[in-house]
Formats: structure tokens, sequence, C-alpha cells
């Protein structure tokens, strides 16, 4: 396959509990796949000469000076017709891309229901608590555009949100994620098979798993770990234990909680705690809680892990950092753009990792080659969205730092 | 088919969040929508009829159920893929135009208009 060509949706492995596109919906999806990419690479440049050849002189004329900040680009921009007319491409496209996974599954939620019900009933997978509250970053903007966000249902004990997610992620992503949108947890697997080939973790924790993409392949990977995915959600907690039983993975369970409280575990309990991209969709005060709660979880010698688009950081062009920012306004991200900028290394020192115990490192997408031909980067970088991460990391020290702190006193 | 709900109605529900007017005037947002989306059904319609070619060639008939669950095979499919990339490419051309002539900006023609309908203009 070209790489300038995604392939099919066709193509796609389509476990059972995948709502079925008919001919017509999956064109729509050939579409707006290829769409995409051709917004962020053929006219996505058209942003930065926009930038470059008007809207900088223009502010550098006004200012005297240049911008300071990705706020000062973003405002300027928004009023440059270019840059209008692009993300009005942009955000139509993911509407777009709403509608027709919404039509696909809403279509045939019956059997789908059904179906989950079905697979959930006998694996044993999926463990609901109704006590669970939604917090208010999960509903004050349906996250991504995505009708209902994660949590919401169509009537009750459905799985439409999750089904919805999951049919779709292909065309937001332009086809980048693989076969079965796992691109990222397989990436991860693949990190930690190369850099610790020996470590079999026994308990692994995915904090806002939805519908377990993610997770499913680090259950895979290790199949001699027990894998717990959380998420405050319940739609796509039943839609992704079922996901997982019709493709085999038993090594797994669904649980609602929140990362917040995850006083249903012990101290010391996981070998591993996995994110991806999660943190972004939570907030300023309550990632701190998720990273203080992951630390008390984590045995020593433990691993976290955030899978996220890179930080922003002093080294980022401000241009880019506008770019990135993109989803935070145009996409239901508000949390994006302040979660980016964040000095996250001080953050997860906060949190219990010192900082000689944390580590960045890049992870991409490699799915089947032959038929995916995987992300574009550079020029055509779909900001934001392509399938090229950085790993957060950090290992919990063998001894714990007020200890350390003793023992040097 | 799913009973007890509107399935078309509730497909087209908005995303909870207030949408930015990405224009001055409300009424060109709703055109970008309404072109797009145009954009979008004509190029699955162009699909389709690639679909019934194709089975009409190898089977000599088709019936709707095999146009639903036609999957191409990899030849097929990335000449669909790039039949999909240059329709893209028609139906976008004045904005990658536009693109182009900000990375190579000319004069208005007016200006070469003038200049060589004048007598004097060197080397005319």
């Amino acid at each position: 396959m070209s790489a300038e060509i995604p392939p099919p949706y066709t193509a796609l492995q389509r476990h059972p509990m995948m709502a079925q596109a008919d001919h017509d919906e999956a064109s729509r999806f050939n579409f707006l796949t290829q769409f995409n990419r051709y917004l962020s690479g053929d006219l996505g440049k058209g942003n930065w000469l926009a930038y470059e050849k008007r809207v900088l002189p223009a502010f550098e004329a006004i200012h005297g000076r240049s911008p300071e900040n990705r706020e000062e680009i973003r405002v300027a921009m928004n009023q440059d017709p270019w840059h209008r007319t692009w993300s009005a491409l942009k955000r139509n496209s993911m509407e777009m891309r709403q509608q027709n996974g919404r039509q696909i599954v809403l279509r045939q939620l019956d059997e789908l229901d059904a179906k989950a019900k079905a697979y959930n009933e006998a694996s044993g997978l999926l463990e609901l608590d109704s006590s669970v509250e939604q917090p208010l970053y999960v509903t004050c903007v349906d996250i991504h555009c995505q009708p209902g966000s994660y949590h919401t249902e169509e009537r009750p004990g459905d799985v439409a949100v999750a089904a919805n997610y999951d049919v779709g992620l292909f065309a937001t992503t332009g086809g980048a994620l693989g076969s079965l949108n796992d691109g990222g947890g397989q990436a991860v697997v693949g990190w930690i098979k190369e850099n610790r080939p020996d470590w079999s973790p026994e308990r692994v924790l995915d904090v806002g798993c939805t519908v377990g993409h993610n997770a499913v392949p680090i259950a895979q990977g290790f199949p001699e770990a027990e894998v717990i995915g959380i998420d405050t959600a319940a739609p796509v907690l039943r839609y992704g234990a079922a996901r997982a039983a019709s493709l085999g993975v038993s090594n797994i369970k669904f649980v609602q909680a929140s990362g917040e409280d995850l006083s249903r575990f012990p101290d010391n309990h996981f070998d591993w705690v996995q994110t991806t991209m999660f943190l972004h969709e939570t907030s300023a005060s309550a990632m701190p809680r998720i990273l203080s709660e992951c630390h008390r979880v984590l045995k020593p010698g433990g691993l976290l892990l955030h899978v996220e688009q890179p930080q922003y950081g002093p080294d980022m062009p401000l241009f880019e950092q506008f770019l990135r920012d993109w989803d935070a306004y145009n996409n239901n991200e508000p949390f994006w753009s302040a979660m980016h900028g964040v000095d996250l290394k001080a953050v997860m020192e906060e949190a219990g990792f010192p900082l000689d115990e944390q580590f960045v490192t890049g992870v991409r997408a490699i799915p089947d080659k032959t038929l995916f031909p995987g992300s574009p980067d550079g020029d055509k970088e779909d900001y934001g969205r392509a399938a090229i991460w950085n790993a957060y990391g950090a290992w919990k020290p063998k001894v714990s730092n007020e200890i350390a702190k003793e023992i040097s006193a | 088919m799913t009973q007890d709900l509107d399935w078309i109605a509730r497909s087209g529900a908005r995303a909870k969040g207030g949408r930015p007017a990405f224009f001055d005037e409300m009424a060109l947002d709703r055109l970008y929508s309404l072109t797009l989306s145009l954009t979008a059904e004509l190029a699955a319609t162009r699909e389709r009829l690639d679909t019934v070619e194709r089975l009409l060639e190898l089977e000599g008939s088709i019936d709707r159920t095999k146009i639903e669950r036609y999957e191409p095979d990899r030849k097929a499919g990335e000449e669909r893929g790039i039949a999909m990339r240059a329709y893209i490419a028609r139906v976008m051309r004045g904005f990658q135009q536009e693109v182009e002539a900000m990375e190579e900006t000319d004069p208005p023609v007016t200006d070469w208009v003038e200049k060589l309908s004048r007598q004097d203009a060197a080397s005319a």
C-alpha cells in the first residue's frame, strides 16, 4: 500500500463487538480518513504560511515584538481567513465522523447491546459500581466532540457511545492506529519487551481505559499478568469488557472506578500503572490526585507510564504549540492546553516519583506495516492526533522517599 | 434495526459544548457543513458505483446484499484509495491553490496588464 493511501475501512480487523458498517457507511469513513490526511498534510502547511507571511508581520507591526506565547498566536490566527477556513473544514470533518459513527451504531444498537450483555454475563470481566460519580471534567463538555461523551446512555445499560468511539477511531486518526485501533497499547508493550526483556509484571492497572483498546494489547502481551482497566464511565466498560471477551482475552477486568480514588486497591499492589491519552482529559486539580493515587498503589520498583502527545516545553516552537492546541479550543479538549503546558516532571515528582527515576521516551504505533502505512510525521503530521507519542515514565523507588531521607540524614 | 429509538434523529445529536464560530457570518459556517457533507456523500456514491462495476465485471450480476458486503481486495482497495485521493484533490482545488499562492506570492495580473501595455516598457 502506498504511503499516501491508507487502507480501506473494510480492511480493518473487525472483532465481533464492532458495529458493522454497510457499504456507504464504510465509504464515508474512507472519505474522512483521506480527507483528514489531506487537511493536515496538503492544506495544513497553509497555516504556517499564513502565519509567516501575514499574521506574524502584522502582529509585529502592532506590538513591536513577536508573540510571547501560544495564546497570542491563537488570538491572532483566529482572525486570519485561511486559518478560519481550515478550522471550519476540520471541525466539520470531526462532526461528520461522529454522525456517521452514530448512524452505524444506533441503527444496530439492539444487536450490539444484546451481544455485549451476552459476552459480559458469560465472561465475568465487567464490574460496575453505580456509586462512582462522573467528575466535572467528564461531564462539562462532550470530549473531542463525541456526542454523549463516554458516560451517557441513549437508554439504560447501553453501549452506544463506546461502540461509536471504537467504530470511528480509524477515520479520526487517518488509519494510523492499526487494525484494532490498538497501536498505542502495542507500542507500549513493544517498548517494555525491548527495554525490560525479562520483566514479567503480575498486576497491571490501566487508568481511564475507555473501551480497552490500549489495555487489551497489554493483557495479550503479558498473558500471565492480571490486567485491570478502570474508568468512571459505565458504557465504555460494558463495551470494553465485551470487546475483550470477543477477542478471547480473559486476563483482564473492566472496573468502574475513578483514578482519583483508588481506595479499592491496597498500597503497593500493582507492578505497572498505565495511562494512555488520558491525563489530558482530566483537570489541573484532578491530575495530581490521580498521580498520587497511582504512586500509592504501585509496588516499590513498579512502573508508571503515561502515553501522551508531546509536552510543549520551552524547546517547542510557539507556533507548533499553537497548532497542537487546536483541539483544546475547537474539538472540546478543555484541559489539553494546560496539561501539555505544565511541567509534567515536576507534577510527577510532587506525586512521589523522584526526578532521577523519571524518563521520557518516544513511542509510535507500528501497526501491521503490510496493511497500514503508519502515521505521517514532519510537515504532514496531524498534530494532536498522530500515532506518535511521548511516554512519560517513572520507576517507583524501591525504598520510599521518606525512608531514603531518613537514611541519608 | 433498532426499535424504540429514532436512530436517525439521535445520530445527529450535537456535542455538548459551545461550537466555535469560524466565520463572521453564521450562514457561512452552515454552508461549510452542507458542502463538506455533500462532498462526502458524493464520494460514497462514487465508491458504490465502482463496487457495482466491479461486481458486474466479476460476476455478471449484482444484488444489494453483495454490494453492502463488498470488501475490495488489496489491489482494488489501492485503486479506490487512489481514486479517492484524486477526487479530494479535484474538489479541494481552490483551497490547495490558495496555499500554493501563499507559497509563491504573485502581484495582481493588472500590474502586468498595465506594464505590458506601455510602449516604453523595457524589453516588452
